[in-house]
């Protein structure tokens, strides 16, 4: 295959790129969107296989590795359950992440990639090489502890050093100065050491960003992981002089960033003070005094008479959170909706943007369990109707249906966009305890006139409920 | 302890302190109950059905009052009653302790506990349970509707018939209190349009949360007297007042009036002149007929017809739905006993430290202890100075929010600038060809993913996630290139990095898009 042949094909897969994720757009035409990111990438990847740079002899090592690498990605596609898709994906990262430290480490003591370039091309392509393997290592390190994290592996409390902030700036300063050093460095031997240490440094960054960011904040790292993941493919791009891969790691960059931004105004922070990180258990401290402690009295209420509501309901709202993950309800709420649906009662679900562990997640969950997408709503669409709603039942989540975010500006979470459950003729919430959500905030929704609390295991209670309306 | 349920001695009432589904749940509580033979009659409840819940009847009123530690009444009890009444016993019911000094008295000189139902602290959440002022308000409402309805010529709901057109009845409810919101709640459930007025403002989204619609008076007045009455309003206020009324009546088929303020008689809403302006066959029921009258020419316990307008001033409007305010009313006291018998072992504790309790109790063991303090009430009884926080703005896909100011937009503009000035003094030709496509791409992505719905934000990363294992050309083009000659090129040491990078992003490759069609396959309609 020629050089203009390969550029041509190469052309194509970047087009079928744009299309798979404009695919996205709804749910219909994503299953196409899916497919032309496959032909998009078996395109891209023979006419790499068969083009000018690459001989016969490799076609062995390459069939190999691809054999290898692809039955372990579809094995664990397949068996991955749907409430693990934070981990995988973030698992699925950190690869991308050392990929592009072990390609940048390749092309460095290749002499053939920097044999014909005047100095200030290499210059350049030195700086391509160095910033590559710089942004791949902290991809790679900051999603296994994000993976870590969401497995239960480490534990979701930010983990805050002193000093942490001049840590990391001490770390950018020394990366600097090593580069300078990495620039002079006349041949690949001479430049290793500086690389190396850097390497070991973005790796301690990476691990010390996610290790400072709190289990409420994880959609923000997992979404901002991606859109790091992005940029290594698109630096490895201009290492390689390749336009694909800058065009392909520009549009997940960027994707992965506006990811992030959505799911940083979903909680009204700041994007810097989430990676500045330590949200999710610093809160406490300042929390007494802040904050209006609320008052009043809880009341409990059985599953039977969760049933009794739900029958005499003519609208329902289901808020769900990371707790139907956990418990992993969403085949029972399915079957809950169903025969409510059955009955005529209006059912519908209120998915927040920050709702589980990543953006999307508890889409994702409703659908495996068959839960129509249609009635899985947005925030924004149905907040409107919670007065019309004759119960809401909120399934383990607590802080994106905190009312303080509205009613107390001296809250944490004050200013947050949240679900307005308590508007509901009666809000129900299911809940193991009485303890706070992720952000350490009380919840005064517990202690309104129209909430009942349902206390205990999500699934277990849901089963009691579908049990008793059945009977 | 044992429970006396005596059968009400009041003429014309029909109601009874506790209903058989209740006995049986006092007896799980503890407490022994024995029932008057006949009490419940009137109310639907048989002897039998409270025999089968497990209470004990007997014939004699004297024998059951002396017998019993505590007794269940509905109306406060006659002098006769309390002289049967055992020493130091206990009485719950409505005692209207202001307008029954005597009774007070002669319950003291008993040595009783009494807990007057009626003396509950309403703005106490917890309170709402046992609240059946309200309870009976409801029952009464619904019920005024019904006569209405019975007295008035007409259909409620608007028709399409073959034999013409039927417009619906106009109705409109002064005062909504408990009883006002249940009237209207019942007149809108029967088809009828509904028109509501209450001077305490705030009530105005419960009016339309019924389907009814809230009239409002002209003039700026708060209204709110505390524990959920009504206060006297300013003479300026009436005058308005009087006039929407005025107006009402004579657009109105039917008027319903709930008017009471607290140790006053009614106040005279609709006077003769606008009775006279109604249309004739309108009905007016007037729920405050007892305590004077909302309307000038009610006649307490009537019905009477006046320049064709039938005034129904029943007093009795929870008699009329015997079984259903019984059963209300005997819940209420049900929740009552549970807070007093906390321990479910049979024996009433009158925790005076307990705002409730406190509030009920208008004799405590002989003694007077009406009226209550005011309640140490929780920090949201007063009403919070509402200071809503700004919600960011409104969220949706396809545009970057609201626009960043314009001392900010001309800063970034400046910095871009500023590094494109930069690149473009220094970087090489062949860089900038890259760097144009870098650019472009992102611009590209930020346009295509804002039109991603939130559904799919999970399966857009895994997408995404698998479209970076392009990074696999990057490997591939280093495991075998063609050779220049004369290179001294560490290959093995670049076919293995390579070779682990191929691995690593096939794994990706893979799995990314499997992942992502596992997820996609499953959304659906």
């Amino acid at each position: 295959m020629s050089a203009s042949l390969a550029s041509v094909s190469y052309i194509g897969a970047t087009i079928l790129f744009i299309l798979s994720l404009g695919g996205l757009s709804n749910p219909e035409s994503s299953r196409r969107g899916n497919l032309y990111g496959i032909i998009g990438m078996t395109i891209a990847v023979l006419a790499t296989v068969f083009g000018p740079h690459v001989t016969l002899a490799g076609l062995p090592w390459i069939i190999a590795a691809m054999v290898v690498g692809g039955s372990i990605g579809l094995y664990a596609a397949r068996k991955v359950q749907m409430t693990q898709m934070p981990e995988l994906v973030a698992l699925m990262h950190s690869l991308v992440g050392l990929a592009a430290c072990l390609v940048g480490f390749a092309n460095y003591i290749d002499p053939m990639a920097s044999m014909d370039l005047s100095s200030a091309e290499r210059a350049i392509h030195e700086i391509e090489i160095y910033v590559g393997i710089l942004i791949g290592a902290v991809t790679f390190s900051g999603s296994l502890i994000a993976f870590g994290k969401l497995s239960g592996k480490i534990g979701g409390k930010p983990l805050l050093l002193p000093g942490r902030h001049f840590l990391n700036l001490a770390g950018l300063l020394v990366v600097i100065a090593f580069g300078y050093q990495f620039l002079q460095a006349e041949t690949p031997s001479a430049g290793m050491t500086a690389l190396i240490v850097m390497t070991v440094i973005a790796l301690l960054f990476g691990i010390h960003m996610v290790m400072a960011i709190g289990g409420a904040d994880m959609p923000v790292v997992v979404s901002m992981l991606n859109s790091y993941s992005g940029w290594a493919a698109a630096a490895t791009g201009f290492m390689l002089n390749n336009d694909l891969l800058i065009v392909t790691g520009a549009l997940v960059g960027s994707s992965g960033a506006i990811l992030s931004y959505i799911m940083c105004r979903a909680m009204n922070r700041n994007f810097f003070s989430v990676i500045a990180g330590g949200f999710g258990g610093g809160a406490p401290a300042k929390k007494s005094g802040e904050a209006a402690q609320p008052q009043g009295e809880v009341t409990p209420i059985s599953a039977t008479e969760t049933a009794e509501l739900l029958k005499d309901a003519k609208n329902v709202i289901i808020v769900p959170g990371y707790g139907m993950a956990v418990a992993q309800a969403q085949h029972t709420v399915n079957a809950i909706t169903q025969v409510l649906r059955e009955h005529g009662v209006n059912v519908r679900f209120g998915i927040h943007p920050v709702a589980g562990r990543m953006p999307g997640h508890m889409n994702v969950l409703l659908a495996e369990a068959k839960v129509p997408y249609d009635i899985v709503m947005e925030m924004d669409e149905l907040n409107g109707d919670f007065p019309e709603t004759d119960v809401a039942i909120v399934i383990g989540a607590n802080d994106i249906v905190n009312p303080a975010a509205q009613e107390d500006p001296g809250s944490p979470i004050a200013g947050m966009p949240v679900l307005e459950v308590w508007k509901a003729k009666t809000s129900i919430m299911m809940k193991r305890s009485m303890a706070t959500g992720y952000a350490g905030v009380d919840n005064p929704l517990f202690y309104k006139d129209n909430n009942r609390m349902l206390f205990g295991d999500a699934k277990k209670m849901l089963e009691e409920v579908l049990g008793a309306l059945k009977a | 302890m044992r429970i006396g349920i005596p059968a009400e001695t009041r003429a014309g009432e029909k109601r009874v302190a506790t209903v058989p589904e209740i006995v049986e749940k006092l007896v799980k509580l503890g407490f022994a109950v024995a029932v008057e033979s006949g009490a419940g009659d009137a109310a639907n409840c048989s002897d039998e059905a409270y025999r089968a819940a497990g209470a004990e009847i007997m014939a004699d009123a004297a024998e059951l009052w002396a017998t019993s530690d505590i007794v269940f009444k509905v109306n406060a009890p006659t002098s006769v009653e309390v002289e049967l009444m055992r020493e130091g016993g206990a009485l719950i019911g409505f005692i209207w302790p202001a307008q029954n000094p005597e009774l007070m008295q002669q319950l003291a000189a008993k040595k009783a506990t009494v807990l007057s139902i009626d003396c509950l602290p309403r703005m106490l959440s917890r309170a709402q349970k046992m609240d059946a002022l309200t309870s009976q308000a409801g029952v009464a409402g619904y019920r005024a509707v019904i006569e209405a309805a019975n007295v008035f010529g007409r259909f409620f709901n608007g028709q399409i018939t073959a034999a013409g057109k039927v417009p619906p009845a106009k109705v409109f409810i002064a005062g909504a209190g408990v009883a006002g919101l249940a009237a209207i709640g019942a007149a809108a459930g029967l088809g009828a349009i509904v028109r509501a007025n209450d001077t305490r403002a705030e009530v105005a989204d419960q009016v339309k949360s019924l389907g009814g619609e809230f009239v409002k008076v002209e003039y700026e007045e708060e209204g709110g007297g505390g524990g959920g009455y009504a206060k006297v309003m300013s003479e300026g206020f009436q005058q308005a007042q009087r006039e929407m009324y005025a107006k009402q009546a004579r657009e109105v088929d039917i008027i319903i009036t709930t008017a009471l303020i607290p140790g006053k008689p009614a106040p005279r809403l609709i006077t003769a002149e606008m009775v006279q302006s109604m249309k004739p066959g309108s009905v007016i029921v007037d729920m405050a007929a007892e305590r004077g009258g909302n309307c000038e020419l009610t006649e307490a316990g009537q019905v009477v017809v006046k320049h064709g307008v039938t005034i129904v001033g029943y007093t009795d409007l929870n008699s009329r739905l015997a079984k259903q305010s019984s059963t209300l009313y005997a819940t209420n006291l049900f929740r009552l006993t549970e807070e007093l018998c906390k321990t479910k072992d049979g024996i009433i504790n009158v925790n005076m430290e307990d705002d409730a309790i406190r509030g009920l109790t208008v004799v405590k063991d002989g003694e007077i202890t009406w009226p209550a303090p005011a309640p140490k009430l929780p920090a949201v009884a007063a009403k919070p100075a509402v200071k809503p926080v700004v919600a960011a703005a409104a969220q949706g896909h396809g545009g970057g929010g609201a626009p960043a100011s314009a001392g900010k937009t001309a800063a970034i503009f400046g910095a871009a600038a500023l590094l494109f000035l930069l690149i473009g003094a220094y970087a090489p030709a062949a860089f900038l060809g890259h760097f144009t496509v870098f650019v472009l791409a992102c611009f590209v992505g930020y346009m295509v993913v804002w039109n991603v719905t939130p559904a799919l934000h999970t399966p857009l990363m895994s997408v995404t996630n698998a479209i970076s294992s392009i990074i696999a050309i990057g490997a591939l083009v280093q495991i075998a290139p063609p050779l220049t000659e004369g290179l001294d090129r560490p290959d093995g040491w670049i076919r293995w990095l390579a070779v682990a990078g191929i691995t690593l992003t096939a794994v990706n490759m893979f799995g990314g898009f499997a992942v992502t069609k596992r997820m996609l396959s499953m959304f659906r309609k």
